[in-house]
């Protein structure tokens, strides 16, 4: 059971108990290793030192064996070093997908699968199940629609679908809560963050400026003609769709809208340019069939818990995908996940590498 | 489900004659030993009586024996101290590479503030040799720290001559002997010691209360103010109770000392063949005779050391991949780096501490769960699967 010592993961725990699983608590210890405890934080990250704390005691209560596991190593080649990358790179990184497909179902499975464990276990809001008929691990949407994960793990295979539990994404809030009330929980647990865990006061741009200085060149801010608007202070700074802190003044409203990492731009135009009708992805991942064979019509995700649009699926080649949506979709962007469904059954993803 | 301790090493059970003997200053004895009257002066007789005992434990008078929360505040006494009172003589520190942190960090820390440190190496076995010390000695040396045996390994170092060393050069030497007491004969003079560190918890007496042993004409600067207890030395309301535990501590352990420690070099010696005859690709680290009684430290081929004692601890059995302190976080030790096992290696060790309450029992019952575990981790290891395909084809 990978804890966090938030409510999600220490309700998991307690289920799972009532269940008859045999459970082990533990915690990925995924900071670099500094001067003692100094850099907590404020500490509401899921892997913070405190959240070991809180994750000790929650084990404690339920009177679960739990350690820390340390994959400092592994943490900041496959996700920090790739959020980096991916900012240089002018695109928006998801570094909970990696985590998930790099550090908890790969360093920390084989960890749990080390100390004989069949199963690991977290407290995402998804469902798996094995279907016969497929012949195929596939992965659902959690029943709580409002509280749906299942976005950031379409990366995982069907090895690490196999060694999965998810009990939470079968519960209902009022069942969840329950849970909570009858161990205790609720007030033992603190509440979960959606912050990135890895920069704990939050300032991601703070932390790009300290990684990767080189990275970080001032250039033009250019309309969708090519003329040029004003200064921007470097790319890894824009997000497509943002608006806040450009200091352009014009008669409209101004967003990003395209990252031009060739010309160190940052694009800009009206609220109707960041609507997108086509988008290529990438490092495509398929849970429900083996393989993208021919076109197929699903619903598809641009950003983690944003509403889906219908859409085509169809293969291109190099392992590429076009996506063709039925009505325009706002601000898709480079670097983050498209994720097919047909109902709450999740196909499959990729990474979005360019729209149109 | 029977538990086994074997980390010894990182602290021990107290011994209840120890807390029996405590008992009196936590409730009714509760005099602060600074007072006038007269339960002031049964608490005062009390630690007295224990500085003695201490002092006799290593071959010192009394006046020599300041009494410390632990071995770390004892070993940044024992650097810091000396470091400010003598900086006028120089400014140049030697030590070890292999030390506890609370050497190699106060010594950091004097680096900072313009001393210059010089880490001896050690040979494979983690020794210390007299001719390195002989070499780095300066004209404005004023200090020698290197611990009497090592809290990892458990390899004991040549102190007699490295004392022998560092008096022929007129420089203060100190010895952390926090895990050599108990085990080997201490004694400040034959050794050529002018600070010695001791800690309680690991004699079976409390946590919390330790030992800096100061020969008499040394110059120490305090790291706390506010008092005069211990002579001025170290300010602060003594802890009573936890000195009359570690007095207490001492006097089990001086009587039957031989014994005891035949007892557990025979444990060991089970423990060590044991593994060694059942398990291959393992190797023992540390020097195979002058050791720690007690201490066994392996290093398991292909293995990551964490899933190792995460296995041994849902089996039940307490064991260590080096150091208490630095476990949790699991960097590799520097006490293997130092002994030039490389960075892969180092990853997959574990040390088991032998103590008193330790059965033949408790051995064969590890080597009854070790050896599967071992397989288990490497038939997941991907090195190891190269490995037996290589030796296969």
């Amino acid at each position: 059971m990978a804890m966090s010592g938030g409510v999600d993961s220490s309700v998991t725990a307690a289920l799972l108990l009532e269940q008859g699983y045999e459970v082990i608590g533990m915690t990925m210890q995924i900071w670099p290793s500094g001067e003692g405890s100094g850099q907590d934080g404020d500490g509401r990250t899921c892997c913070s030192l405190s959240a070991v704390d809180d994750a000790r005691q929650v084990a404690a209560k339920l009177g679960i064996p739990y350690y820390v596991t340390n994959l400092r190593e592994v943490f900041r080649k496959k996700v920090i070093d790739y959020f980096k990358d991916e900012y240089a790179r002018g695109r928006t990184p998801n570094p909970c997908i990696a985590c998930n497909h790099y550090i908890k179902f790969s360093a920390l499975l084989d960890r749990a699968l080390a100390l004989g464990a069949n199963y690991l276990a977290t407290g995402h809001y998804a469902q798996v199940s094995y279907s016969p008929s497929r012949g195929r691990y596939l992965l659902r949407k959690g029943l709580d629609p409002q509280k749906d994960q299942s976005y950031a793990l379409y990366g995982l295979n069907q090895r690490q679908l196999s060694h999965a539990l998810f009990p939470l994404g079968e519960l209902s809030k009022d069942e969840t809560r329950a849970i909570a009330h009858r161990w205790g929980l609720g007030v033992a647990a603190k509440p979960d963050s959606q912050e990135i865990c890895f920069i704990p006061d939050n300032d991601y741009r703070g932390f790009l400026r300290r990684e990767i200085p080189a990275k970080i060149q001032p250039g033009p801010f250019l309309d969708v003609e090519g003329n040029i608007l004003g200064t921007h202070s470097g790319l890894p700074y824009y997000t497509i769709g943002q608006r806040r802190g450009l200091g352009l003044v014009a008669a409209e409203a101004l967003y990003v809208v395209d990252i031009d990492v060739e010309r160190n731009a940052v694009v800009v135009g009206g609220r109707d340019k960041l609507w997108r009708r086509e988008l290529v992805a990438e490092n495509l991942n398929f849970i429900a069939i083996p393989s993208l064979a021919g076109p197929l019509e699903v619903t598809a995700m641009t950003r983690y818990n944003s509403p889906e649009t219908g859409a085509r699926v169809s293969p291109l080649p190099q392992g590429r995908a076009l996506i063709s949506f039925a009505e325009p979709v706002r601000a898709p962007t480079p670097g983050q996940a498209v994720v097919f469904y047909q109902g709450d059954l999740l196909l499959g993803g990729g990474i979005i590498k360019e729209t149109r | 489900m029977k538990s086994i301790y074997l980390d010894h090493a990182a602290t021990t059970p107290m011994h209840p004659r120890v807390l029996e003997a405590m008992l009196p200053y936590l409730q009714e004895q509760y005099g602060n030993p600074s007072s006038v009257y007269s339960l002031a002066r049964e608490a005062k007789n009390a630690v007295e009586d224990a500085r003695k005992r201490v002092a006799q434990f290593i071959g010192a008078s009394p006046q020599e024996i300041i009494f410390t929360s632990g071995g770390t505040e004892s070993d940044n006494m024992a650097l810091w101290g000396v470091a400010q009172a003598n900086r006028g003589r120089g400014k140049h520190i030697i030590t070890t590479s292999i030390e506890h942190h609370a050497v190699l960090d106060t010594a950091a820390a004097l680096e900072k503030e313009g001393f210059s440190v010089t880490y001896l190496p050690v040979d494979g076995y983690g020794q210390v040799q007299v001719a390195d010390l002989k070499a780095a000695i300066r004209d404005d040396t004023i200090l020698i720290s290197i611990m009497y045996a090592n809290n990892e390994v458990g390899t004991i170092q040549p102190i007699k001559e490295l004392g022998q060393v560092a008096r022929d050069h007129n420089i203060i030497f100190h010895t952390d002997a926090v895990q050599a007491a108990g085990y080997l004969p201490l004694d400040v003079d034959r050794d050529g010691v002018d600070l010695l560190s001791l800690s309680a918890h690991k004699l079976y007496g409390p946590k919390g209360v330790g030992v800096l042993y100061i020969r008499r004409g040394v110059k120490v600067a305090n790291l706390l103010k506010g008092g005069g207890q211990e002579r001025g030395r170290r300010p602060g309301t003594e802890n009573v109770a936890g000195i009359v535990g570690l007095g207490e501590a001492i006097r089990l352990c001086q009587g039957k000392m031989e014994e005891r420690v035949e007892r557990l070099r025979h444990l060991r010696d089970l423990l060590i063949a044991g593994v060694l005859a059942k398990i291959d690709h393992v190797r023992l680290n540390g020097h195979p005779e002058k050791r720690l009684p007690g201490n066994a430290h392996f290093i398991f081929e292909f293995i990551e050391g964490e899933s190792l004692l995460i296995s041994l601890d849902l089996e039940g059995i307490a064991g260590s991949s080096g150091s208490a302190c630095t476990s949790g976080s699991l960097e590799p030790s520097h006490v293997l780096l130092a002994m030039g096992l490389p960075h892969e290696l180092a990853h997959g060790s574990l040390r088991l501490t032998l103590g008193e309450e330790n059965t033949e029992e408790d051995i064969e019952r590890v080597l009854q769960v070790l050896p599967p575990i071992v397989q288990r981790l490497r038939d997941m290891s991907p090195l190891y699967k190269q490995r037996a395909k290589v030796s296969g084809a």
